[in-house]
């Protein structure tokens, strides 16, 4: 198996510039924004961005402030891996008549969970079997944030959102959140992983290699949202650390096929740790807390996860 | 700086001529022409509570820089970190993760 | 020096985008489109001409991936029909809003419901407002010749808009027509071999894409992109006389038939006027002042030139393939009955909607429409279907 690159070993290996910039209006304490502005230190400057429907697009493109200092495009909800297809393709077939004078451009897809586990899953399939050589980012804040918390495919089990509320017949999201990283791994496609802005340097790391990786790459981040998840801002970081430590949302990446956990949890704390801070699963009781440990754990054993 | 502020001033008018000058002088298909306009856009009036760091504490680990979701924390010529407040919103990950609680988070007076 | 060859309509689309030299072709196949995008594949396969073939899983995002590669600065195709340009709905204004230059082969179908897969003109006028350059073709030959200055009418600074290409389903993809096929160096001549874009997403110069747009400026982007639109016109009349000049084949925005005395006359778009021709000829033999007009050109909609063309009629047939349900009639019936209200002089619109579903028009249809308002029988309020059921 190849050892995964250690592209940034400390902060000071990151670019100091950014290329997602200040002057965005992501509410306070924006996971997204953080995973984001990572990203964009990892790739580079000779990167095309693009992006689907969602809080990103709102919050970085109101014209005419654009916080992004690279190429970037919007087009609509459900096609952002078919317009990457097509970015991709184009620049491969122009740099092969000789018509670019880059022989390589970074093809960037910046999306949200609805964009993808929902709306977009049927263009990113497409695009993942293709074989497109591009990163495909989820930023994964469970619920259809900028529209006002209305649940997605990825919102977690009992969650409280604006259209699976809590009440006296149902209390919360009733199903368990898509496995999209698993469903992204069937596909076969050389890099599969998945992180958090709590580990910055893993998930700088995972950006990386998903674009030096040939071929499509996965990356599924689980993006803090203190508005939706009814959170004070100051600990959306805190929370994404959380949902490491308890096993909620283990970091990993399949390489090639081969799986590996990255950041290693020698003792998972419980997950009633990660669920009580947020106001979204304020409702649950113990019985409801420990039918989420009981899932979380069946989910760790499965991945080999102590 | 009241100087700065009137050249963001003039800039952001510039940048929001399309908007007063009818469909014809409209960039072509909206298209913004220039990277990174968002700068000229201030978000720190959405704060209530301001970043203040305490210079005899703070090792410039970078961890809030890092964790900054506006990227409007900075590393200043003494290699320390500065945080622009032209754009804090005033979130306090910076406090709350500073490992070493060199920045605490003080009501802004207005 | 130009070779006759015979070919499948179908194939003719695809040695359009061949001789095009494009960039990127990303298709869904569906029936009656398939031909074209099999011989385009053939085509890449045996290393004909160098371009990537994207096998993309739906329609919509075969519009999407051609965004892709046209912002990027490819040049781009795509060909589709029916249920597939309904699926492309949403992505065609996007295409058109953000000004893709994009050419799209469309093998006219009848839309659902049921599932119909033979020719009509519903999916192609349920999408008239997506604010694309939108041009129907007859036969092979003007197939051929379209498709290919689409793209320069497309990719012209001053357009910068997608351009759809209408023929129709089967009666013009599977079928064998003579066709005049030009050397490579005169398509060079006509158009270059590659597209110099003037707007792309390019890492040296990083522009912003898709803004987006508030209620203060909606509107003004909206107004901008009519402007285009119309002003196309222009840029399309000089590109078909300059393709013209070069291989000998004329085109223009609309092209009249035995109008110059005509009394009463037929418009119509795309396979059908070669029937009406014939029945136009018959009607003349019978001692009628019979014309026709085959529009070539639907949006931009060429008014000053139908309405000279029409200068001296009494009566103009509109044949729609097309219903606007629950509406006045046929998308062509609609737009020129408002086109002539308030003109100086009364020109009477005889609505008629017919070919609905891959129903052949046959000669003695269009006799049947022209005696019909020869007889008085067709109420200006009333549009007439030729179905059964009905005289």
């Amino acid at each position: 198996m190849a050892v995964s690159q250690e592209y940034f070993k400390t902060f000071r290996d990151l670019p100091r510039e950014d290329w997602f910039v200040c002057g965005h209006r992501a509410c306070q304490g924006c996971g997204e924004a953080i995973a984001v502005r990572l990203i964009l230190k990892a790739l580079g400057p000779n990167t095309i961005v693009v992006s689907p429907t969602g809080c990103l697009e709102i919050i970085s493109s109101p014209f005419p402030y654009t916080s992004w200092a690279v190429p970037w495009i919007h087009v609509a909800f459900e096609n952002a891996a078919a317009v990457a297809s097509g970015i991709e393709a184009g620049l491969k077939v122009l740099a092969r008549k000789g018509l670019l004078e880059k022989q390589k451009t970074n093809v960037l897809v910046l999306a949200g969970d609805g964009g993808t586990v929902d709306i977009g899953l049927q263009s990113l399939s497409g695009a993942l079997e293709r074989g497109h050589d591009f990163l495909y980012v989820c930023l994964d804040n469970e619920a259809y944030m900028n529209t006002g918390i209305q649940r997605s495919g990825a919102t977690p089990f009992m969650c409280w959102t604006t259209t699976s509320q809590v009440g006296r017949v149902k209390r919360g999201n009733l199903t368990w959140k898509k496995n999209m990283p698993a469903i992204v791994a069937a596909h076969r496609v050389p890099y599969v992983a998945t992180a958090t802005v709590a580990y910055p340097l893993d998930l700088a790391n995972k950006a990386k290699r998903g674009i030096e990786t040939e071929g499509p790459a996965y990356l599924h981040v689980l993006a803090s949202c203190p508005t939706g998840w009814r959170l004070p801002p100051e600990l959306s970081v805190e929370i994404s650390r959380l949902a490491v430590q308890t096993g909620f949302f283990p970091l990993y990446e399949i390489v090639d096929g081969e799986f590996r956990v990255t950041v290693e949890i020698p003792r998972r704390k419980p997950v009633a740790e990660y669920l009580k801070p947020q106001g979204r699963f304020r409702h649950l009781t113990d019985e409801d807390i420990a039918k989420i440990q009981e899932q979380v754990d069946r989910e760790c054993a499965r991945l080999g996860i102590p | 700086m009241g100087e700065a502020k009137s050249e963001v001033e003039e800039k952001r008018e510039r940048l929001e001529a399309p908007l007063r000058d009818g469909w014809r002088k409209l960039p072509h298909s909206l298209l913004i022409f220039e990277p990174a306009t968002s700068l000229y856009y201030y978000t720190g009036d959405w704060r209530t509570f301001k970043p203040v760091r305490d210079r005899s504490k703070c090792i410039a680990c970078l961890l809030c820089w890092v964790y900054c979701p506006e990227g409007c924390i900075y590393i200043a010529s003494d290699g320390g970190i500065d945080v622009d407040l032209n754009y804090c919103k005033g979130c306090g990950i910076c406090a709350k993760e500073c490992p070493l609680g060199a920045i605490t988070m003080v009501e802004e007076e207005k | 020096m130009a070779r006759r060859i015979a070919v499948e309509d179908s194939h003719a689309v695809a040695l359009a985008a061949k001789m095009a030299n494009v960039d990127v072709i990303a298709a869904y196949p569906i029936t009656p489109q398939t031909h074209i995008v099999e011989e385009l594949s053939r085509m890449v396969s045996d290393g004909e001409f160098d371009a990537e073939y994207i096998n993309v899983e739906s329609e919509h995002s075969a519009i999407s991936a051609c965004i892709g590669a046209s912002a990027v600065g490819a040049r781009c195709f795509t060909a589709t029909a029916g249920q597939g340009l309904a699926l492309m709905h949403e992505i065609l204004f996007i295409a058109a809003g953000n000004r893709f230059p994009i050419v799209m082969a469309i093998a006219n179908r009848c839309l659902s419901p049921n599932i119909n897969i033979w020719g009509d003109q519903s999916d192609v006028m349920s999408s008239r407002d997506c604010g694309w350059i939108q041009i129907f073709a007859e036969n092979a030959q003007e197939i051929f010749d379209l498709i290919l200055s689409a793209f320069k009418i497309s990719e012209d600074d001053r357009v910068l808009l997608p351009v759809a290409v209408n023929f129709d389903g089967f009666y013009a993809t599977h079928v064998v027509e003579r066709m005049d096929l030009p050397e490579e160096e005169e398509v060079r001549r006509f158009l270059p071999p590659h597209r110099t874009a003037r707007y792309k997403l390019d890492p040296d110069r990083p522009l912003t894409f898709g803004a987006i747009g508030f209620p203060a400026i909606q509107f003004e982007l909206r107004r901008q992109w009519e402007e285009a639109l119309c002003n196309s016109k222009q840029v399309v009349k000089e590109v078909w006389q300059e393709f013209g000049r070069i291989f000998g084949r004329h085109y223009d925005v609309l092209e009249p038939y035995r109008m110059e005395d005509a009394e009463i006359g037929f418009i119509l778009m795309g396979g059908s006027s070669g029937t009406c021709r014939v029945a136009v000829d018959r009607l003349r033999e019978r001692g009628f002042k019979a014309g026709m007009i085959k529009l070539r050109l639907f949006r931009p909609f060429p008014k000053e030139e139908i309405l000279e063309a029409v200068s001296r009629l009494k009566t103009l047939i509109t044949v729609d393939k097309h219903i606007c349900l629950g509406g006045l009639g046929g998308p062509l019936f609609n737009d020129l009955r408002s086109l002539f209200y308030g003109f100086q002089r009364r020109i009477n619109v005889a609505g008629f909607i017919a070919g609905v579903g891959g129903r052949d028009i046959k000669v003695e249809d269009f006799e049947h429409m022209f005696e019909k308002v020869v007889k008085g029988e067709v109420s200006p309020e009333k549009h007439v279907f030729i179905v059964r059921g009905e005289s």
